[in-house]
């Protein structure tokens, strides 16, 4: 309980300046009562709607598939119930059973957090129906922003800003062209079936335009068997920017400025910002009376997000679609407005007011979120479900804030997102809020999974980024410089070995019987000369050959690879949270790096990098047991019988699992096969002989 | 000078225990900056430098050749193989590493050609979870730990192939000595060529000789003591008896081989061809004669199957010792030892300084203090273990004596382990001390010292002469171990007083005869004497014959008494039946 309540405590205490909003309903029977609260969801937002919940005083039913029986969510509700097996589609996604749940139990409210159910227009209704509230907007708005197309003719009949094209059916040359100059060049045909990048062709100037046109038109026929295009005005290197809106059910609508999610992988955001870098207060602005232009042609109620693209250089922008839910990486508004967007949906969905209008919200310094996945950077950002063997997360303060779902030893399922956690940091600008995500970043340190840490911390790292040149194409842009391998320096050899050899003397120390024994004590004690040891380490296949001389009382001599020059060392683990921090003096300069030592294996985390290395296996482990027993060179008989069959004659060569002679013993037969490779020297036993046990049948020279 | 316990060491004055600490503190701020103090902490230094880079020579083992080969065979070196038997840093408490120093003229032979001492196998610490509810981040443990010292005697075939020496043999059997007085398991790492045939009369057949070995496993082995032997390289004839006679065996594949007669040997008498492995190897011992139980590819394999049958022991220790659980290091530096004590034996100093830098907190709890002053009695801790201290402080005269005897009944009562810290050139002679009957009462402090049944650990921290060394529980008193300080001479008597001796005797003759006794011819009589007997009263000359358990830098005492008492109390403290005193 112990490191959940100073989440939770430290939570509390950020989020007190949260409350310095009012909330106040317009006439008091029209506000519903919500007193237990049942949220359709896992993970780490399962986890942060429950605490806003307990802190309103609201009792919490949390659902669970087979796969999180254990998890942290339903740990922290106050109830919980098994939805299905772990497929979402089984479990979370069962709207009939999530009902009957919250029926069951009484909930005056669903909370279906983000993905799942959270824009499902027939869960909201069902909800309706069950006279159950659904916290979300109104099963019309969710419809109407579900139909890309229906929301693009909305938003361009409230005057909303959307990216320009042509979708007509007159497909002659003659009107394509005059559409094409209307929208302006660059743009780009796609065809209308198209998809994959297949029948796409971007047009620079009017004058390639018919080259593109009917290169693209071939090119569709050819895959679809049909040649239909559009056009549409062609963004290079365009930004994600989304505006968080939020309205009431009488008619209030409020933004909450803006965010800037443009660098993703996999189409997938993994780090984001607010507010967006380089856009002025004017354009600030413009974007946020836009959103809420956009969230009132929907009669929008609750936490909604609208999406923009922007070029990253005019900063014009277009509606590109309207999130009808709460947003993964809604913190960061919350930091730079103070508010609990989770506490308002509750709220609004009651029926209450929103208690600001739009002139009383302050943006107030930056705020960057990192989503730490388990996944492989290195190899396409595969995700690496697997169990969490130590996570030693910064510690939250003020300015720091960790929602996660998961603990150590808790799985990252296959069966869901393989989100770790969200790391949230505020600073009073953007160079501030950075920096301190690149320090609170080092001091996330997960072993047992890849993780994507090193790999944010190089984004935020990059000079491109620190200048807020974003855009959807960062990571591929500057794939190089994200992705340059790391040489391993010399001290964190060094800091590796030191960290084993002070492990050890710490290692079983709080013995109860016989506390401080000298053969614990006095470690590595030679009389009259000092112990000299070898330590062999491994990095990504990479062997380091480490010399240790036990000079001092506290003190060692350390050496790499034989030829190296001798380093005096010193230094000393202390425990941290979870967590040894190892404090080193190599040749006098003085280092500190968090370590993770499990068996084998030594996990560095230092400011700029981290570093896995293990113990080399001493040899005799790789040497299999089998060839133990026999190979000295012969073949024998493995128990009394008859030689049947002999697949080897003199000189011959086989090759491990080569069959060499059948006997039949007991009526069944047995084959031996060969444990190694070699050439047959001898044959000592010929068809229809009868063999004792042991007897050697073969005679063969290992091939070495 | 700890290198961990500090971390753990708490405030014993935050215990209510009075004026405890500062009633029984000792020892005095030194000078450091005094002539006299400079001079004695430069001689002894010297003389622990001198000690440390002998040894540092010695623990590289044989001639570069031989090293070379037998690395180059795949094998590691006898230490190396002890480091990794060895718990990862567990300390390795190493015996007589001076042994055969300077003894054979036509061969050196670095520490005897074999390594003896005691360290810690798979002492190890179980978790037991005990408390994880699901909803709790915090997990509670019970920790036991299990700590397990052996005694490791290993054969350095760098040294002339690891054959016997007369000497090797001794060390051997000190160390089984050893083992079976303080029931440690013994692990022979067996690398060997068997006795020294041109030295075979001293190596074979006493009883005190090779065989006592065979002898002393099946002792020890009746008495539970485990013997686990692993076979890493030869062991020929009476060598094959070494695994042969274990409770518990390991040969290496291709380079172990047991055999009574080697392949020159069977070709001779029957015949025969045959290669070694065929004769004795791995394979055979493991598959068809059953001599050997573990089967292992390499050394590392080797000292891991090793570790794996010392784990599975079941082997409990039940100390009678109430160890403190923590403990201070001495208030004083402990290196101004050799400041205090120097080189000139006949420079005296007072003890309770040394014991003010030996025991926990400098906090001696002193016996009888005004009474035969000459003889320092009182009780201490040392790393936690209640230690009673006899330590000399001039000449030894009846009361001192009488003092003695009381005090080590004392201990034998209350089974308080014993350390006497020797320096003493005898008991006090003269027409005086006879009528005192200083006969009788050191009589009596030998009866006390050599019956007292608790853990006797002797320190020779300067002269040990005549009847002084048998009262001050010297070698013949079997004290569980006995080290020396470098500064350290061991004689029945100073060679000034043996050459004046034999030189009055030889006047008395002269005179007799009516011939003149000149001065030179005095000096001619003495000067060899006296040269003989400093050279036979150095701590290298008696700890390469063995007359100790090794010669140590005195700062290293604290831990080197810590350690062997935490060895010694592997055994349980008997009560102890005294002979008669004469009264």
């Amino acid at each position: 309980m112990y490191k959940l309540q100073r989440f939770l405590l430290i939570d509390n205490k950020s989020t007190s300046k949260y409350l310095k909003y009012n909330f106040s309903s317009a006439s008091t029977n029209s506000v519903k009562e919500i007193n237990k609260l049942l949220i359709a969801n896992r993970g780490e937002i399962a986890c942060r709607i429950l605490k806003t919940a307990k802190k309103l005083g609201i009792k919490t039913v949390a659902v669970y598939s087979d796969a999180d029986k254990k998890s942290m969510h339903v740990e922290l509700a106050d109830e919980a119930y098994r939805v299905g097996p772990a497929p979402s589609s089984q479990s979370y996604l069962k709207q009939d059973k999530i009902i009957e749940i919250a029926k069951k139990c009484g909930c005056h409210a669903i909370h279906p957090g983000y993905g799942f159910l959270s824009e499902n227009a027939n869960f909201a209704e069902f909800c309706n129906e069950q006279k159950i509230i659904f916290i979300g907007p109104p099963v019309q708005a969710i419809r109407d922003m579900g139909i890309k197309n229906k929301a693009k003719s909305i938003m361009v009949a409230a005057g909303v800003p959307v990216i320009e094209g042509y979708h007509g059916h007159d497909q002659s040359d003659s009107n394509l062209l005059k559409e094409a100059q209307k929208i302006g060049f660059p743009l780009m045909i796609k065809a209308v079936c198209g998809g994959g990048g297949k029948g796409m062709r971007i047009s620079q100037t009017e004058e390639d335009f018919f080259q593109s046109l009917e290169s693209a038109r071939t090119e569709s026929q050819k895959a679809f068997g049909d040649s239909l295009v559009l056009l549409e005005k062609y963004i290079a290197e365009p930004r994600h920017v989304e505006v968080q809106v939020f309205g009431d059910t009488y008619g209030n609508v409020v933004h909450l400025f803006e965010r800037d999610c443009s660098v993703q992988r996999r189409h997938q955001k993994i780090i984001e910002e607010a507010p967006a870098p380089g856009i002025s207060e004017e354009n600030r602005k413009i974007l946020g009376a836009a959103a809420v232009k956009a969230a009132k042609a929907v009669n929008y109620v609750g936490a909604g997000t609208v999406e923009f693209i922007m070029d990253r250089h005019s900063k014009d922008f277009y509606f590109m679609e309207m999130n009808t839910r709460l947003q993964v990486e809604h913190p960061i508004t919350e930091a730079i407005t103070s508010t609990d967007l989770v506490e308002w949906q509750i709220r609004v969905a009651a029926g209450e007011t929103l208690p600001v209008k739009q002139e009383d919200i302050n943006l107030r310094g930056h705020a960057f979120e990192a989503r730490i996945y388990a996944e492989n950077p290195q190899e396409g950002f595969l995700p690496c479900p697997g169990k969490i063997k130590h996570l030693a997360p910064p510690l939250c303060d003020e300015n720091t804030r960790v929602e996660t779902g998961v603990r150590q030893f808790d799985e990252v399922s296959v069966h869901y997102d393989p989100l770790i956690a969200k790391l949230v940091v505020w600073g009073k600008n953007r160079a501030e809020a950075l920096n301190m995500m690149k320090i609170k970043l080092s001091e996330f340190n997960v072993v047992g999974l890849e993780t994507n840490t090193e790999f944010i911390r190089r984004i935020c790292s990059h000079s491109k980024f620190s200048n807020g040149e974003v855009h959807t194409g960062f990571i591929e842009e500057n794939h190089e410089s994200l992705f340059v391998e790391n040489p391993i320096p010399e001290s964190v050899v060094v800091e590796a070995t030191l960290s084993l050899i002070l492990s050890e003397e710490t290692e079983g120390f709080d013995s109860s019987n016989d506390r401080l024994n000298p053969f614990y004590t006095e470690t590595a004690f030679r009389l009259n000369h000092t112990l000299n040891r070898r330590i062999c380490l491994e990095m990504k296949g990479k062997k380091f050959i480490v010399d240790v001389k036990y000079t001092e009382p506290e003190g060692y001599s350390i050496r790499l690879n034989e030829s190296g020059s001798w380093r005096s060392v010193t230094g000393d683990l202390k425990k941290m949270d979870n967590i040894l921090e190892l404090r080193s003096f190599i040749d006098g300069k003085f280092k500190k790096s968090r370590i993770i030592k499990m068996k084998n294996d030594v996990f560095l985390f230092m400011d700029d990098s981290q570093w896995h290395f293990n113990l080399l296996q001493p040899e005799f482990l790789n040497e299999s047991n089998s060839q133990m027993a026999s190979s000295q060179g012969v073949a024998v008989s493995p128990m009394p019988g008859i030689v049947e069959k002999l697949f080897i004659k003199k000189g011959d060569k086989f090759q491990i699992g080569d069959p060499l002679v059948s006997i039949v013993a007991m009526k069944m037969e047995h084959i031996i096969k060969a444990d190694t490779s070699g050439t047959i020297q001898e044959i000592r036993c010929e068809t229809g002989e009868k063999v004792d046990k042991n007897k050697v049948l073969v005679k063969f020279e290992d091939k070495v | 000078m700890l290198r961990k316990s500090k971390l753990l060491i708490k405030n014993i004055n935050s215990i209510n225990r009075h004026y405890f600490k500062e009633s029984c503190i000792i020892g005095t701020k030194q000078d450091v900056q005094s002539q006299e103090y400079q001079e004695k902490y430069t001689q002894m230094k010297t003389l622990v430098d001198k000690l440390k880079m002998t040894v540092g020579k010695i623990v590289e083992g044989g001639d570069q050749k031989a090293r070379e080969r037998h690395v180059k065979a795949g094998k590691l070196m006898p230490r190396e193989r002890i480091d990794r038997l060895l718990d990862r840093g567990s300390p390795f408490l190493e015996f007589s590493q001076l042994a055969g120093y300077k003894m054979y003229d036509d061969a050196e032979l670095p520490a005897a050609g074999i390594i003896t001492g005691i360290g810690r196998i798979e002492g190890y610490c179980s978790k037991n979870k005990k408390n994880h509810t699901s909803e709790a981040f915090l997990i509670l443990y019970l920790i036991n730990i299990y700590r397990k010292e052996c005694l490791i005697i290993a054969n350095d075939a760098t040294v002339k192939g690891g054959t016997y020496y007369p000497i090797t043999a001794k060390k051997q059997l000190r160390a089984q000595e050893i083992a079976a007085e303080n029931k440690l398991p013994c692990i022979y790492l067996v690398d060997s060529g068997g006795a020294n045939l041109p030295r075979q009369a001293d190596v074979f057949p006493d009883k005190w000789h090779f065989g006592r070995t065979f002898y002393n496993q099946a002792t020890m082995s009746a008495d539970g003591i485990p013997q686990i032997a692993v076979v890493m390289g030869s062991c020929t004839a009476g060598g094959a008896y070494v695994p042969a006679m274990a409770d518990e065996n390991i040969i290496i594949r291709g380079q172990g081989t047991i055999f009574l007669a080697g392949p020159p040997l069977v070709k001779a008498s029957t015949g025969e061809e045959v290669t070694a492995e065929e004769l004795g190897g791995a394979a055979l011992h493991c598959e068809t004669s059953g001599v050997t139980d573990h089967f292992a590819l390499d050394d590392e394999h080797a000292l891991q199957l090793t570790r794996n049958i010392v784990s599975n022991l079941n082997h409990r220790r039940i100390s009678d010792i109430e160890k403190k659980s923590d403990y201070e290091t001495p208030a004083h530096a402990i290196d101004e030892i050799y400041g205090i004590v120097g080189s000139n034996l006949r420079k005296p100093f007072n003890v309770r300084e040394v014991i003010a830098r030996i025991v926990d907190g400098s906090m001696f709890h002193e016996f009888k203090a005004r009474y035969g002053e000459t003889l320092v009695t009182g009780f201490a801790h040392v790393h936690g273990y209640p230690v009673g201290f006899v330590a000399n402080n001039g000449v030894l005269f009846s009361e001192a004596a009488l003092k003695g005897a009381h005090f080590v009944q004392l201990c034998a009562q209350r089974k308080i382990p014993l350390v006497f810290l020797q320096n003493i050139t005898g008991f006090m002679v003269g027409k005086d001390a006879e009528a005192g009957g200083i006969a009788k009462n050191g009589a009596k402090m030998v009866t006390a010292v050599a019956c007292a049944k608790v853990p006797k650990i002797t320190f020779i921290i300067g002269g040990s002469y005549g009847a002084g060394n048998y009262g001050m529980c010297g070698r013949a008193y079997s004290p569980r171990f006995l080290y020396m300080w470098p500064n350290a001479k061991i004689s029945v008597m100073g060679g000034e007083q043996a050459a004046s001796v034999l030189a009055q005797i030889t006047k008395t003759k002269y005179e007799k005869a009516g011939k003149e006794w000149t001065e030179e011819q005095e000096d001619k009589l003495k000067t060899p004497i006296i040269k003989q007997f400093e050279e036979e009263s150095s701590p290298y000359y008696a700890s390469a014959r063995l007359w100790d358990d090794g010669v140590i830098d005195p700062v290293d005492t604290r831990k080197v008494i810590a350690l062997s008492l935490s060895a010694a109390l592997n055994a349980p403290i008997p009560e102890t039946k005294f002979g008669l005193f004469r009264m």
